[in-house]
């Protein structure tokens, strides 16, 4: 390592999320980046603070007590850059993810060619969608004008023509949002951003600045029929998105002030933050991570370079509770609820849960509710996440596509109470396939790693490097369709001590390899009825794997999991699986 | 730990916002005395646009039809006014299809604003009118008894407070409303029946107050057109001791109900507010609460709805709940006696 890379700077980065703000101090010890610690505190967005930097000041100061060393002075305001005497702190980055999904109009000129893009858009921030306009839209143009200025939209997304190609259908809608714009009050105007041909970017700006909040122009997302670029207008989207919160809440401005200019989404840090860690782990297949928040569920997969970022506010696990059931059934909710309780009152908890986010499961009861909406929403997620992969990424299964490692934050996982349940709510909600790595981003590092890589791309990497994640489990998922109870594979776990486990791997059985915290093996895997154990359909192979506090986990409940019809059955089953892997 | 607030007061003084969600008139002026039912501001909203196509029905060039308009910008019309006409021998006339207000032109077209919904803002509380915000409302002052809820279906109306039940966990059922209650607010408790919620419409009440709902009545609650607005939430919760107390206490009194949603990002919360005589302004409910030994607090726990009691111990170190997870916790002496630890996340201030 370059000496000179390292110049023992230390870092403060602050994440402001809807219900709790973060803060994490970075410093340099014996020449690498290490995760200091951590405080947080609630955000104070809301009323009746109505400012976030209460929030962030109080995430600070629990942080100096818990690091022991002084951030701010007397005054309460941030010593940067550090003194000589040691207080203080050299850099200060910030992410956000806080305040409501922005009302967003899209507009495409095919459905299933730029208007399909421009979703994929939307999905990667933390956006409402409230309309949809295209060229085979069969509303008239008044009808969509009305439709517009009904919702009142923040922000317009429009794509549509590839580079050189279309710009005559481009005009028209523009002069509908236009006229939409021009028809809103200028203090409610809607920010556009503008990412189709490119060829009518100059035009746009022209004729649209003076009629919206705010204008930018991206590269196009679909520069040819068969080829979408997001990464470009992904970037100018989480700026703008940056731009309108700023709007709403002034002191954000302050906040990115003392952050050099650096402020941005949580969603976008984290997607950068995934991208670095497919490149960095170079494992040949996809890192996926999901972040299981209050307000929404963001999951990002990426396969080398090419990231796909999907925020779902819709399954966060607080205030979207509410309209859960709008997008599964009660029954769905009950076939993974271990316990023998009415199902009314598992939809009384994920009612109360959406009036009190904030609030905490306290009695066993309401922990497996808790865990069961979490199981819920990561499979709700993954589906949907699942089916925007492109074709060549989407294996034909319908499962998901081969990962390694996956990567999980968000209270719900990480403050389970025991390892199996964290490993549990996992293997369930996302039923990984093959030979994959789970670990936890305790401290929900990524975002703002993601964030600091902006002014100081060295520190993510010696922070990962320095063991950030916490390492859960080695599992192995094999896909078979053999009945439940056949055996479909034999394991053999032989230990750097020589010692050796053996264990034949029925349908349906979930097995631990004992092997403890730090100790290396190698794992031979011989499938039987041509399961695919990860290596192939029918292969046999060896695997080195690591311990944990778990062991080596074999998963072979099948994929999709499948769970008896009886709702008894099911839940002894469910409570012999959870028995089996916390016991 | 900052801590969350719910406001269960006899008496204090309230500041609430009134404001139109788009721009419209303001019809009061500061310093006026306002009953719930004067309406603050008003607007009219979802209006309906008509793109008329001018220069098609002159036959003219779209680039020489905006000299050829007749009407301005703000202007309004009635069917069969010229909208422009062409000069020449043959020249024609446009004639407008519809009443309305012109709101745009150019390119040889007209924009046409018609119809539309009044929509006007309440006061919803009696009360004086301490600001005007331009355009869209005004900040009203008042004095009374507050009761804040969980959740309300999104209405507003006032009326006299009848009391229907006599236990915290008594379950409002449609047999007990007669149509000696029309025009009045119901205090009720659970509320588990659809034909409970039909009849409060038939006979016309000006409001619900219920402890609770069952769950499948969501959808029938937020198309009722009173409001309904539950103190504890879903599921058959009883109503906290202090705000059935609160509540049964002030029977015939003229209350108001709005029971907006509970928005934390806006501060909005579901409340009752009963108007009282005051001889001096009582203070106003402190903003930010903190945790500290000796406050009182309601728990927001599932399996213990609706208790409250006062914390009598802030523990330093985070505790382990019965379910497992670790937490930042106090001690709660709850108001039947025993005591409990309960995390702070669960916790609301009451006062």
């Amino acid at each position: 390592m370059p000496a000179s890379l390292v110049e023992g700077n230390s870092l403060l980065a602050v994440d402001i999320g809807s219900v709790t703000t973060r803060a994490a101090f970075f410093d340099v010890v014996e020449g690498q980046y290490r995760f200091i610690g951590l405080g947080t505190a609630p955000t104070t967005a809301g009323a009746p603070f109505g400012n976030a930097a209460y929030g962030v000041q109080r995430a600070i100061e629990n942080l100096q007590n818990t690091i022991g060393k002084p951030l701010t002075n007397a005054d309460g305001h941030l010593i940067l850059p550090a003194e000589t005497d040691g207080s203080g702190v050299d850099q200060f980055s910030a992410t956000f993810s806080l305040g409501p999904a922005l009302k967003t109009v899209l507009v495409g000129l095919l459905p299933d060619v730029s208007l399909k893009s421009v979703e994929n858009l939307a999905r990667s921030s933390y956006l409402q969608v409230v309309d949809e306009i295209h060229m085979n839209d069969l509303r008239r143009p008044e009808e969509q004008l009305d439709a517009i200025l009904k919702f009142g939209p923040e922000l317009v997304l429009i794509a549509g023509g590839t580079n050189g190609g279309a710009t005559q259908s481009i005009q028209k809608t523009l002069e509908l949002i236009g006229l939409a714009s021009y028809l809103i009050p200028q203090t409610s105007r809607p920010a556009l951003l503008f990412a189709g041909n490119e060829a009518m970017a100059q035009t746009v700006r022209a004729s649209m600045k003076n009629l919206v909040s705010n204008v930018i122009t991206a590269a196009n997302i679909r520069p040819l029929p068969e080829v979408e670029d997001l990464p470009p207008a992904q970037h100018q989207l989480a700026d703008l998105v940056t731009v309108l919160r700023e709007t709403q809440m002034p002191e954000l401005k302050e906040i990115r002030a003392l952050a050099g200019g650096f402020l941005i989404p949580g969603a976008a840090a984290h997607g950068r933050m995934v991208r670095y860690l497919a490149q960095y782990f170079n494992s040949g297949r996809g890192v996926l991570s999901v972040d299981l928040g209050a307000s929404a569920l963001t999951l990002a997969a990426s396969f080398g370079q090419d990231l796909h970022l999907n925020v779902f506010p819709q399954f966060g696990l607080g205030q979207p509770l509410g309209d859960l059931l709008h997008h599964t059934t009660l029954d769905d909710l009950m076939r993974w609820f271990p316990l023998d309780l009415p199902a009314d009152s598992l939809r009384e908890y994920l009612l109360q849960k959406s009036l009190y986010p904030a609030s905490l499961p306290v009695s066993p009861e309401e922990l497996a509710m808790e865990h069961t909406l979490a199981r819920v929403l990561l499979q709700l997620a993954a589906h949907s996440a699942l089916s925007r992969l492109p074709a060549a990424r989407r294996p034909k299964s319908g499962l998901l596509p081969p990962l390694e490692p996956i990567l999980a934050s968000g209270a719900v996982i990480t403050n389970a109470p025991t390892l199996g349940q964290r490993l549990m709510i996992l293997l369930d909600g996302l039923q990984p396939t093959g030979i994959t790595t789970l670990a936890l981003d305790q401290n929900n590092l990524l975002a703002m790693l993601g964030g600091i890589a902006e002014q100081n791309s060295l520190l993510p990497v010696q922070v990962i490097n320095a063991g950030a994640l916490v390492y859960l489990a080695t599992v192995i998922s094999p896909v078979s369709n053999q009945a439940y109870g056949v055996p479909i594979a034999r394991a053999k776990l032989i230990r750097a001590d020589g010692s050796e486990s053996e264990t034949e791997v029925k349908m349906g059985g979930l097995h631990i390899l004992p092997l403890e915290s730090g100790q290396n093996a190698r794992l031979q895997l011989r499938p039987l009825q041509r399961a695919d154990v990860g290596l192939g359909p029918g292969k046999a192979g060896e695997v080195d794997v690591l311990g944990s506090a778990i062991g080596v986990v074999i998963d072979a409940r099948g994929r999709p999991i499948r769970l008896p019809p009886e709702a008894e059955k099911r839940r002894e089953l469910l409570q012999r699986w959870r028995a089996r892997m916390e016991g | 730990m900052f801590a969350s607030s719910l406001r269960i007061l006899p008496l204090t003084t309230i500041v609430r916002t009134r404001a139109l969600p788009v721009e419209g008139r303001v019809l009061v002026r500061p310093g006026q005395k306002v009953t719930p039912t004067d309406v603050i501001a008003e607007a009219t909203i979802n209006q309906k646009h008509s793109i008329l196509d001018v220069a098609a029905e002159l036959g003219i060039p779209a680039a020489r039809a905006d000299a050829a308009l007749k009407v301005k910008r703000g202007q309004k019309i009635s069917k069969g006014d010229v909208l422009g006409e062409s000069s020449g021998i043959f020249g024609r006339e446009a004639l407008s299809p519809l009443d309305g207000q012109v709101v745009a032109t150019g390119g040889g077209k007209i924009v046409l604003e018609t119809g539309g919904i009044p929509l006007q803002i309440r006061a919803g509380l009696a009360g004086t009118v301490s600001q005007i915000i331009e355009n869209r409302g005004a900040i009203l002052r008042a004095s009374g008894a507050i009761i804040q809820g969980a959740w309300g279906n999104g209405k507003m109306d006032s009326g006299i407070l009848a009391g229907l039940l006599k236990q915290p966990d008594d379950t409002l059922e449609a047999a007990q409303m007669d149509v000696g209650l029309r025009g009045s607010i119901l205090l009720g408790g659970h509320v588990a029946d659809l034909k409970t919620l039909q009849n409060a419409a038939e006979i016309l009440v000006r409001g619900l107050i219920l402890a609770s709902l069952a769950p499948h009545l969501i959808s029938a609650a937020k198309q009722a057109p009173y409001p309904i607005l539950l103190l504890e939430g879903f599921g058959k919760r009883p109503m906290g001791a202090q705000a059935f107390k609160l509540l049964s206490t002030n029977l015939k009194r003229e209350t108001s109900v709005n029971a907006e949603s509970f928005n934390r990002f806006k501060g909005t919360r579901p409340e009752v507010f009963i108007s009282l005589p005051i001889s001096q302004e009582p203070p106003e409910p402190r903003d930010i609460e903190t945790f500290s030994a000796g406050q009182f607090v309601r728990m927001n726990w599932l399996m213990r709805p609706a208790q409250s009691g006062t914390l009598t111990q802030l523990f330093e170190q985070p505790q382990r709940l019965p379910g497992g997870i670790i937490a930042r916790c106090a001690q709660i002496r709850l108001e039947t006696g025993e005591v409990v630890t309960a995390p702070l996340s669960n916790l609301e201030a009451l006062g």
